[in-house]
């Protein structure tokens, strides 16, 4: 039926110096459909989305909205046409109230009517089922109700086509099926919802139709009870998944013989409460839970990274004081912290200067790395770990999000841990670049160095861990170690049942 | 589905709310004690009214800095500008000026100068303290090439003006002769106030207003919800520019002189009233209410020192610097709980 599609692109072309970002992709979105785009980094996701918000103009090719051809200026011009973006930070203003922030921008007098814009947003809210007030400031808001309001400001624009851009990435669990309740809503009602996300497992909860991109080409639209899970996996990634069953776990009876390299006693930080924690040398564990469970705060406790309030530590055997990131370097600990944008990158800098940033603080100021020596460093990681730059000069902020996490990674490596904790490692990069961290990790385990590795998948984990300390609530409540790893179990035990 | 909540509901107070009643408290708090324990001058309604018609100006441009600084910018070159408007209209005004262009005279300087702060930091991109470091020194050394002495103003129209006072007899108190002394108010007052409840309308009820709000809170989000960020910014630092001006007239209103050294640090005061009424550094928060009481409690501070006594000028900077510091620290320690608990 061709009167039902809603936005049609044709033949888009985008062009960036040196690279096709896109080549001769079509898409398709008809109304009251939820339409996932997938695709690895760098397959074109994020621009065809740009493209068709305005942020970039397409080089060739033709959009056309509701069988009218349309060019599309800039973003605000997209949200007049009908095509609005709700993106994975949230893009509001947290001081304002939650009725300014849905119609700020758009009022039609220069008067602000607050009674009215109350009012306003009080219905559509309670129409889409939102927990929020008009007059409750956004910031008091959790995460998921503030990106529903910004879902609600599209609403209320009147939009045709919704672009959802990783929103679930900050979310849990609960607070996803609110998200996916409204999406379902908003398409009974007839909005075209382009999804885009990493999560496989939502992509077949929600959506009706998978289109795939690689590489800047269109792979193929699909309708989801179509394309099996495994499917999807082989077509974004250009190649089958053997590859999954290659990974050779370090097997807990062969770590247990190793000598423990980390080992604390009554650890507590000023997040974290107290707990006991050790670690052998080439094992890799992990800390599990549900998102606030306090798995970072633990990790960050053994790193000195939040202000450590008391606790015994051993290193090697030796009694150590680890109260500061410093510190835990000069013990030989890395740690790649959780949020990449805030804690690791800088983005200014280029790849180069990121990666030699933490050997350089190592070695002291007084001991300045040569350039010479910085390039050849950052040469020989950027091949290890097959980062995707331009060159070692382009700036890290740049580059896509799997590449900068391996930019992060290779800092650390570069300072030849003897411990490396990996906090959440892998979100918000694509399944290729994920299997590729998880090998590293197996990688360093069988050179010797220990890994905590933490991560909200746990399929993840059980792949790469041979030890899993499960919290709940701010306290450890089971390790599990051998053949009780498996899903179940750790639900279980996150759930709270163990036996 | 779907979550009925009463329209009814009262909502907790927010940040800016907040830290405006923390500061209104302080400053009635502030002042009984000062009744109580020094009685004195802080019996008498005219001490309200002293602290009013000394500060007038400093309040009118604390106004503007509060927008600039809601806005997430700085607008050092206040002080600067107002004594250079000092300056001017009574060296036209002593040459036989008219004082209806004087006021013009004085507004014109004033958004002249917001005008190109606001051009150079908005269009151009440049840092706002550096433009607005650059437009201090530029004033000031203009102030000084106008005259090095101080001018006295010598026009006659213009001194009825500075003499008319509003006096309310039954605010007065019976001085020690027997006579009635009545309250006396400076027209300069009255601009303030007017200038502190329009800037209050401006803030809360214009969309001009809520978009410096939004700007300050989230400068990418406000581009993302359609703000004009550029022009917005650069209304902000002409509406400081025009505060200036306005405030260099009540200046010369209130003393009768011009000065090179007129006004001198009144940035950091209008800063520090910004801060202490509740205005972060950071953008975002902050209220003209709490402004003017910032610039109140700044005042009885002083008023307090020299009453108690300690007559030395570097009294009154110590326990301003005291002040702010305490406020600041205050404000933190709120805020910071607040976030904890809405953690929790």
């Amino acid at each position: 039926m061709p009167n039902d599609e809603l936005l049609k692109m044709r033949h888009i072309e985008k062009r960036f110096p040196g690279v096709l970002a896109l080549h001769n992709v079509d898409f398709t979105l008809r109304k009251g459909e939820i339409h996932a785009l997938m695709g690895e980094n760098g397959a074109g996701k994020s621009t065809l989305i740009k493209v068709l918000t305005g942020v970039y103009q397409m080089e060739d090719g033709e959009i056309t909205l509701e069988d009218k051809a349309v060019v599309i200026h800039s973003p605000q011009d997209a949200a007049n046409k009908g095509i609005s973006t709700v993106y994975q930070e949230i893009t509001l203003c947290p001081n304002l109230t939650v009725a300014e922030n849905m119609y700020i921008g758009r009022e039609d007098s220069v008067w602000i009517k607050h009674k009215d814009y109350e009012k306003k947003a009080n219905e559509i809210l309670n129409k889409l089922g939102i927990p929020a007030r008009g007059t409750q400031m956004l910031g008091s808001c959790s995460l998921a109700v503030q990106q529903m309001v910004a879902i609600a400001r599209a609403v209320d624009m009147k939009c045709k086509v919704l672009i959802l851009d990783e929103p679930t990435s900050s979310l849990d669990d609960k607070e996803v099926n609110m998200l996916f309740d409204l999406m379902r809503d908003l398409k009974a009602q007839g909005v075209g919802i382009i999804f885009v996300t990493h999560f496989l497992e939502q992509v077949y909860e929600v959506s009706d139709r998978i289109t795939v991109l690689r590489n800047g080409e269109l792979v193929g639209e699909y309708l989801c009870e179509e394309l099996p899970q495994v499917e999807l996996v082989a077509k974004m990634m250009g190649k089958e998944l053997d590859e999954l069953s290659d990974f050779e776990k370090s097997e807990s009876s062969k770590v247990n013989e190793k000598e423990v390299f980390y080992e604390a006693k009554d650890l507590s930080s000023s997040e974290a409460l107290a707990f006991d924690f050790q670690i052998r040398k080439g094992e890799v564990n992990g800390f599990t839970g549900l998102l606030g469970s306090g798995r970072s705060e633990s990790v960050r406790a053994i790193f000195g990274a939040d202000k450590v309030t008391g606790g015994h530590i051993k290193v090697n055997g030796k009694d150590v004081k680890i109260t500061k990131p410093v510190e835990a370097m000069k013990n030989g600990i890395g740690y790649l912290a959780e949020d990449r944008k805030r804690d690791g990158i800088i983005a200014e800098l280029s790849v180069r200067e990121n990666i030699i940033l933490a050997l350089q603080v190592m070695n002291g100021f007084f001991k300045p790395i040569s350039r010479s020596e910085a390039e050849s460093f950052a040469d020989e990681y950027i091949k290890v770990l097959n980062i995707k730059t331009a060159s070692r000069e382009t700036p890290v902020g740049s580059l896509s999000g799997g590449n900068q996490q391996k930019v992060i990674l290779a800092r650390w490596l570069l300072t030849h841990p003897d411990y490396l904790i990996l906090d959440e490692p892998t979100r918000g990069i694509d399944v290729g670049t994920k299997l590729e961290i998880q090998k590293l990790v197996l990688k360093l385990a069988s050179e010797g160095v220990s890994v905590t590795f933490i991560s909200s998948e746990v399929e993840e984990m059980l792949r790469t861990c041979s030890r899993l300390i499960v919290m709940r609530d701010r306290h450890i409540v089971g390790e599990l170690t051998g053949s009780q790893l498996n899903q179940a179990e750790v639900m279980k035990t996150i759930a709270g049942g163990e036996g | 589905m779907t979550v009925k909540k009463k329209d009814s509901f009262r909502e907790p107070l927010t940040d800016t709310g907040l830290l405006m009643t923390i500061t209104i408290c302080i400053f009635v708090g502030m002042y009984l004690l000062a009744m109580l324990l020094l009685k004195g001058g802080f019996l008498h309604a005219q001490q309200i009214f002293d602290m009013l018609n000394d500060n007038a100006s400093l309040i009118i441009v604390s106004c503007g800095l509060t927008i600039v600084m809601i806005g997430g910018g700085i607008d050092i070159s206040v002080g600067a500008v107002t004594s250079l408007v000092v300056m001017s209209c009574v060296l036209y005004l002593n040459n036989g000026g008219n004082i209806f262009v004087s006021l013009l005279l004085a507004l014109g300087i004033g958004l002249a100068f917001g005008l190109v702060h606001g051009l150079l930091i908005s269009y151009l991109e440049i840092q706002p303290f550096i433009v607005t470091l650059a437009g201090m020194f530029f004033a000031r050394g203009m102030t000084t090439i106008l005259s090095v002495n101080p001018q006295k103003l010598d026009h006659a129209g213009v001194n009825a003006i500075r003499d008319t006072k509003i006096e309310i007899p039954w605010l007065g108190y019976t001085a020690r002769n027997g006579n009635l002394v009545p309250a006396r108010i400076e027209l300069g007052v009255c601009v303030a106030l007017l200038c502190v409840i329009v800037i209050f309308v401006l803030l809360k009820y214009l969309k001009l207003g809520r978009n410096f709000y939004a700007m300050g809170g989230n400068q990418t989000s406000a581009l993302m919800l359609g703000i004009n960020v550029k022009r917005t910014r650069f209304c902000s630092y002409l509406i400081s520019g025009l505060l200036s001006g306005i405030s260099g007239y009540v200046f010369m209103l209130h003393t009768g002189a011009g000065n090179a050294t007129n006004a001198a640090g009144m940035e950091m005061n209008a800063i520090a009233s910004s801060i202490i009424g509740g205005t972060l550094l950071t953008g975002g928060v902050g209220n003209v209410i709490g402004t003017f009481f910032g610039c109140m409690t700044l005042t009885t501070i002083k008023k307090i020192v020299v009453s108690s006594g300690l007559n030395d000028p570097w009294w009154q900077s110590i326990t301003t610097g005291g002040m702010l510091c305490f406020f600041i620290l205050l404000q933190s320690v709120v805020l910071g709980r607040r976030a904890k608990s809405k953690k929790a």
